[in-house]
């Protein structure tokens, strides 16, 4: 029996593994030429800054997802995380008037709660992921409500007492949100989260847990661990994104993060084939949300109205799925 | 009724599970069916019971040819299998009442759209009583111990005209006064002219309850005698036949220092007040039969299950397990019997699989990966290991079984050990590679790590340790110098002898 094992794969052009690899890419190309031929505006400078610009914060918050993902987890409550953030970054310093640093680090210490919450109820009480986030999304989402008292929180608002909110948003914060630093922090994410998975010794311990977990513990890896990490990071970057976006609109509105769910997991999951990669990756994520920038942005050019978008990125959710879950029978 | 099977073999990839088996028995009495593992017991059963086609042979009922060729074939034949998983043949949710009577439900016969729940239960209620089973139909199967999902599984094979019930190492997982339950449920069902074909490892409780004993050894019938004619030590020599010959490595253990020991060891469960000890440079062997135990040993020496009572000691210092990784710490190392599910990464590279348990060794600086260092690592590990393996990045699932288990092995002898626990470790590993893993713990040996050997193979217990403790239901029956004693002895040990 050992023998037959020896023989190599054959090295035959297979049309679905080629595809599998290079599709996401070849796709994102044929997409460009499409646009770019119905609308020549679409290539210049200003319009591929706007795509990169746009999909800065769906990448962060995807990072988070694809982090989740990889210890063969899931984290549906990113989205709520995200609103939480920008609601307490953006009333820090509305409400008050509180220096950048501490207003971004309450944001994000919240949101680090939530995530502790989700590993506690995860990995202890060993409620299925996908089920317990939900629970936490709609949780969070009526936490960040009930904390704005159910209003935009801006500038100069009017308070319960009738008052005017006197605090400012420093021009420091302000910068966060636009062009080149919104680019530059997405860029960066990415970067990192890409090195932290593949290059290092946490990011292998992820990958091996969400193989298979109980061959992971039985290796000695302290799978439980991890996992908490994995959920801890998932809120961080979901906070990130929250934070940016806070920066980027200046206000706190409601539920402003929740849109952000359904893109980043559509990212995360075009990811899995980028480059034949399998798994969740953060290179392919940020190829994932490129693909689904380029194309709501090529739609609204040939004049498809936003409010049809859902229905084409729902669909590239669905075809992402598909490959993906495909390629594992 | 008489059933007779007749010429029956099976080939599955690489092994002849059967060849041309043989096997008699009447409605009315119970019938023991008892050979080594992997003599074909259960194969032989599930050709009976329509699970596996592929075979060739006849079947006989008084005499008639039947064919079966799946298990609705076989209910309608009137034979019934329940497995020893009997998780697996229930539905938690439903009552009592509602999974006896699963099968004519499932049949539909009365094309009713509604339940008639009034007849489910008094179905199922009458069922019970003729077994005098105490049980309310209306109770959810979830609620119930294994012994009584046990009851209810054989109440619904009895709901049709059952002929013959065939249990599959029924008693394996019940405590004393269950496996008595059973037993009185056996005598019922005799009484009602049903044949019991009862499979077991436990050689006692074969002598207490059957009426005949056949004897299966590689696939082959052996011999068929009445109990009352037939001794244990006899059914066991049945069951060994001629010793085969294995390539064991000579070696002339160098005891050292006791390198770990355990006092009182009990998880709560299965294992119960187990003390033992292994030196350095000394292969301790743990013998028993599927279900005695042994896995459930193993998991709680590595700190997988949690202790309930007991101590253990390593290097003379007290051990306390949390978690596997306090194990891997403290310098333990376990192969588990389960290599594709908990002994290696099927979906990772052999490269990921090896230095998974000794990350640390590859390090760069801070946490980042030194692969150059990992994969010249695992080059050597294939090469020392023999591991037919086109190259280090293959994905592990694409491995043959005795390739995986050499992968599984080798991730614990980079990570170097002071003490290995093995379980099953030559289950589903063809003989070249068998013998390669016994040069390895060998090996280990000589170099004077202590190792662990659990296995229900006998002959390599023998061939491989120094000293064997005998595992029965859970705890130690007998401590042996291997020396001193023989397979047979063992066999007799480890069904429940004295």
């Amino acid at each position: 029996m050992a023998q037959l094992n020896t023989v190599r794969p054959k090295p035959s052009f297979n049309i679905f593994d080629f595809l599998y690899k290079y599709g996401t890419i070849l796709l994102i190309f044929v997409l460009i030429i499409v646009f770019a031929a119905a609308n020549p505006a679409f290539l210049q400078t200003s319009n591929i800054i706007t795509i990169l610009r746009s999909i800065s914060i769906v990448t962060i918050i995807a990072i988070g997802i694809t982090i989740s993902l990889s210890v063969g987890g899931f984290d549906l409550s990113v989205g709520s995380v995200a609103s939480l953030a920008n609601a307490v970054v953006i009333s820090m310093f509305v409400w008050y008037s509180q220096p950048t640093l501490i207003a971004i680090g309450i944001a994000i210490a919240a949101a680090l709660l939530v995530g502790a919450f989700n590993a506690f109820m995860i990995v202890k009480v060993k409620i299925p992921d996908l089920l317990m986030t939900l629970a936490t999304m709609f949780i969070i989402q009526g936490v960040a409500l009930t904390y704005t008292r159910g209003a935009t929180v801006s500038q100069n608002m009017i308070m319960a007492d009738g008052s005017y909110a006197t605090g400012t948003i420093s021009s420091f914060f302000a910068k966060l949100g636009q062009v080149p630093y919104i680019i530059i922090i997405m860029l960066f994410t990415v970067f990192i989260v890409h090195i932290f998975l593949t290059y290092t010794k946490h990011g292998r311990y992820l990958y091996v847990i969400g193989g298979n977990q109980e061959a992971a513990r039985l290796s000695g890896i302290p799978v439980n661990k991890y996992k908490v990490i994995a959920y801890l990071l998932s809120a961080f970057f979901a906070a990130l994104g929250g934070v940016i976006l806070a920066s980027r609109v200046m206000t706190a509105e409601i539920n402003a993060g929740g849109p952000y769910l359904m893109d980043a997991v559509a990212a995360a999951f075009i990811g899995f084939a980028v480059l034949g990669a399998g798994k969740p990756n953060a290179f392919g994520t940020f190829v994932g949300a490129v693909l689904i920038g380029i194309l709501a942005n090529g739609l609204v050019m040939m004049s498809v109205p936003y409010y049809a978008m859902d229905i084409v990125k729902g669909t590239v959710l669905a075809l992402a799925l598909a490959l993906t879950y495909y390629k594992l029978k | 009724m008489n059933l007779q099977m007749n010429n029956i073999s099976i080939d599955f990839p690489g092994v002849k599970a059967l060849n041309n088996a043989y096997f008699e028995a009447e409605t009315g009495t119970a019938h023991a069916l008892i050979g080594a593992n992997g003599a074909g017991k259960s194969t032989l059963m599930k050709v009976l019971s329509g699970v596996y086609t592929h075979h060739s042979g006849q079947v006989y009922l008084d005499g008639k040819e039947v064919t079966i060729r799946s298990p609705r074939d076989a209910q309608k034949l009137g034979i019934e299998i329940v497995y020893q998983e009997v998780d697996t043949a229930l539905v938690p949710n439903l009552t009592v009442g509602e999974n006896i009577v699963l099968n004519e439900l499932a049949a539909n016969k009365e094309k009713s759209f509604f339940m008639n729940w009034k007849s489910v239960n008094s179905k199922a209620t009458e069922i019970l009583s003729s077994l005098h089973v105490h049980l309310s139909s209306h109770t959810l199967v979830s609620e119930l111990t294994l012994a009584e999902k046990q009851m209810v599984l054989i109440a619904r094979a009895v709901t049709t005209d059952c002929k013959f019930l065939i249990l599959d190492e029924p008693t394996a997982p019940l405590s004393l006064s269950e496996t008595k339950e059973l037993f009185r449920i056996v005598q019922e069902l005799k009484q009602k002219d049903v044949g019991v074909i009862f499979i077991s490892h436990r050689l006692p409780e074969l002598f207490e309850i059957c009426d005949y004993i056949t004897v299966m050894r590689n696939g082959a019938y052996v011999i068929k005698e009445a109990i009352a004619d037939t001794t244990t030590k006899r059914v066991v020599d049945h069951m060994l036949g001629e010793p085969l010959e294995e390539q064991f490595p000579v070696r002339q253990a160098q005891l050292g220092e006791v390198m770990f020991r355990t006092k009182g060891l009990s998880d709560g469960g299965k294992v119960k007040d187990v003390t033992l000890d292994v030196r350095e440079g000394e292969i301790i062997g743990v013998a028993g039969l599927v279900g005695a135990g042994k896995t459930e040993l193993c998991k709680l020496l590595f700190g997988a299950t949690p202790k309930k009572t007991g101590e253990m000691m390593l290097k003379g210092k007290s051990l306390t397990l949390s978690n596997p990784t306090d194990a891997v710490v403290s310098g333990i190392a376990f192969v588990p019997e389960e290599r594709r599910k908990e002994g290696v990464l099927v979906e990772e590279t052999v490269v990921t699989n090896l230095s998974a348990s000794s990350m640390n060794h590859f390090l760069k600086f801070f946490s980042f990966l030194d692969f150059k260092k990992e994969r010249a690592k695992a080059e050597e590990m294939i090469n020392a290991l023999g591991v037919k393996t086109p190259s280090t990045e293959t994905l592990v699932k694409n491995l043959s079984g005795g390739n995986q288990q050499k992968i599984a092995i080798g991730k614990w002898l980079i990570s170097d050990a002071d003490l290995y626990i093995f379980d099953e470790p030559t289950k589903g590993v063809d003989v070249g590679a068998k013998k390669d893993i016994f040069n390895l713990i060998a090996g280990l040996a000589d170099r004077g790590k202590s190792v662990i050997y659990a296995s229900c193979e006998l002959s390599e217990v023998i061939g491989i340790t120094d000293r064997v403790y005998v595992i029965y239901d859970g705890q130690i029956s007998k401590e042996l110098a291997t020396t001193t004693t023989n397979e047979e002895e063992l066999l007799y040990l480890s069904t429940g002898g004295d």
